[in-house]
């Protein structure tokens, strides 16, 4: 239970950070809360040369309100998100997601940044963003880049960050008030990782359906028929959903996922 | 391979401290191995249990998850800390009365996000300190008495304000 030896480099900014990620090689790792890698390090899943803590970027921590979007620095805390810290583009969503991340010594440290990169299918953020359209801003030694979260997730625990990147910002766009997003989630206990994630959002002002299932076994799934599903959440249409997300051949998580979903739909009408 | 160490700064408990230490050691060994404060307990060392959740920078922590060389610069307040803390001693007298505790292992993690509810949900119901207090785990005594305890602390204070 104890991590193997690794080097700590704190950069005071990004430009710092990517140099050392390059020095560092395929060795180096990005840390900023530790919430899940701190995990993943003490169980040996992962064993680094060396850690880039990103905690102490001032522009990592940074949050800006523009006209048309909140950009919210990678290492924004879950309990920034869940006190009203910092500003919510989404007329609560994201404060309500944030205050179910875990548990509040967890949210404390945790960042938006970290859990999105690490990717992990079940993990509230990467659903949420998703569900929200978010751009993703990364810097590497190329400089910097803006990826869509549609493309950013690709595999489990995988997302389209190349070697030597970082995250660096996270830009949810704003949508009018007419908007609604809802989210539902099966958790066997409070707190622990779900086993299926449902999200939907309606814009009526842009004619947008957007519908997610999370807690997948690649990444979270935003499904082709939303429309269809907002519009009608028949049993059919959310199995084919349930079905577009891998679950298929398992009944067991093909329903769970399903009625998440449902759920979350109905939630949108509440 | 020469053995990667860092040179970290920190507060304990209101004290300063200095020392030289590998960067993966986790916060909580820091504390039990090179300060011994061994107040702050080990469960599942890997941020599930919360026993060993103690106070960075003013808000409840993993301190297993966290390692030391981040806390660089950092003040840390582990439980042997917080003993003239009002609401601590509070909280203390209240696990007595409602027996909120039996062998005492999570304890220490238990009391440190009692005192969050406590302070940063005055208000709460037993609803929602059950919800905040799902981060830690008691595998003899049970909830009740935990629950019992904080809710008499919160009833107390709600009646003094």
């Amino acid at each position: 239970m104890k991590a193997v030896q690794f080097e700590y480099a704190r950069p005071k900014d990004v430009a710092e950070a990517v140099k050392l990620l390059a020095e560092g090689g395929d060795g180096a790792k990005c840390a900023a809360g530790t919430q899940s890698l701190g995990p993943m390090l003490n169980l040996r899943v992962v064993q680094p040369t060396m850690l880039v803590d990103l905690r102490h970027i001032e522009e990592l921590k940074a949050v800006t309100d523009a006209p048309d979007a909140v950009t919210y620095g990678a290492c924004t805390t879950h309990a920034a998100v869940e006190d009203g810290r910092v500003p919510d583009p989404t007329g609560g969503f994201l404060r309500e997601i944030a205050s179910n991340i875990a548990y509040r010594p967890i949210r404390n440290r945790g960042t938006m940044g970290g859990s999105l990169v690490h990717a992990d299918p079940a993990a509230d953020w990467p659903s949420t963003m998703l569900l929200l359209g978010a751009t993703m801003i990364a810097a590497g030694p190329a400089g910097r880049r803006e990826i869509p979260v549609e493309s950013f997730f690709s595999s489990i625990f995988e997302t389209a960050l190349k070697p030597g990147e970082l995250l660096v910002g996270i830009r949810v766009p704003k949508r009018g008030a007419k908007a609604r997003r809802a989210y539902w989630k099966f958790c066997r206990k409070t707190g622990e990782f779900p086993q299926a994630i449902g999200a939907a959002l309606l814009d009526p002002d842009k004619g947008e359906s957007r519908a997610v299932i999370g807690a997948t076994l690649s990444t979270p799934i935003l499904l082709s028929n939303a429309k269809a599903l907002l519009a009608k959440p028949t049993d059919e249409a959310l199995g084919a959903a349930a079905d577009e997300a891998g679950f298929a051949d398992d009944p067991y998580n093909r329903r769970l996922h399903a009625v998440a979903l449902r759920r979350a739909i109905e939630r949108l009408s509440a | 391979m020469t053995k990667p160490t860092a040179r970290i700064s920190l507060t304990v408990n209101g004290r300063e401290v200095s020392a030289e230490v590998e960067p993966r050691t986790h916060l909580a060994d820091f504390l039990r191995e090179h300060e011994l404060l061994t107040g702050t307990n080990l469960g599942c060392e890997h941020g599930v249990c919360g026993a060993c959740t103690l106070e960075i920078d003013g808000v409840p922590s993993r301190s297993c998850i966290t390692y030391a060389a981040a806390c660089d610069g950092a003040k840390v307040r582990s439980i042997e800390g917080f003993e003239s803390d009002e609401v601590m001693e509070a909280l203390r007298a209240a696990f007595t009365a409602e027996h909120a505790l039996q062998c005492g292992y999570c304890t220490p993690g238990m009391l440190m996000t009692a005192r969050d509810i406590v302070l940063r949900l005055p208000d709460a119901d037993e609803a929602r300190i059950r919800k905040e207090l799902s981060g830690n785990l008691c595998r003899c005594t049970g909830y009740m008495g935990i629950v019992a305890a904080i809710r008499r602390v919160l009833a107390d204070r709600r009646k003094a304000r």
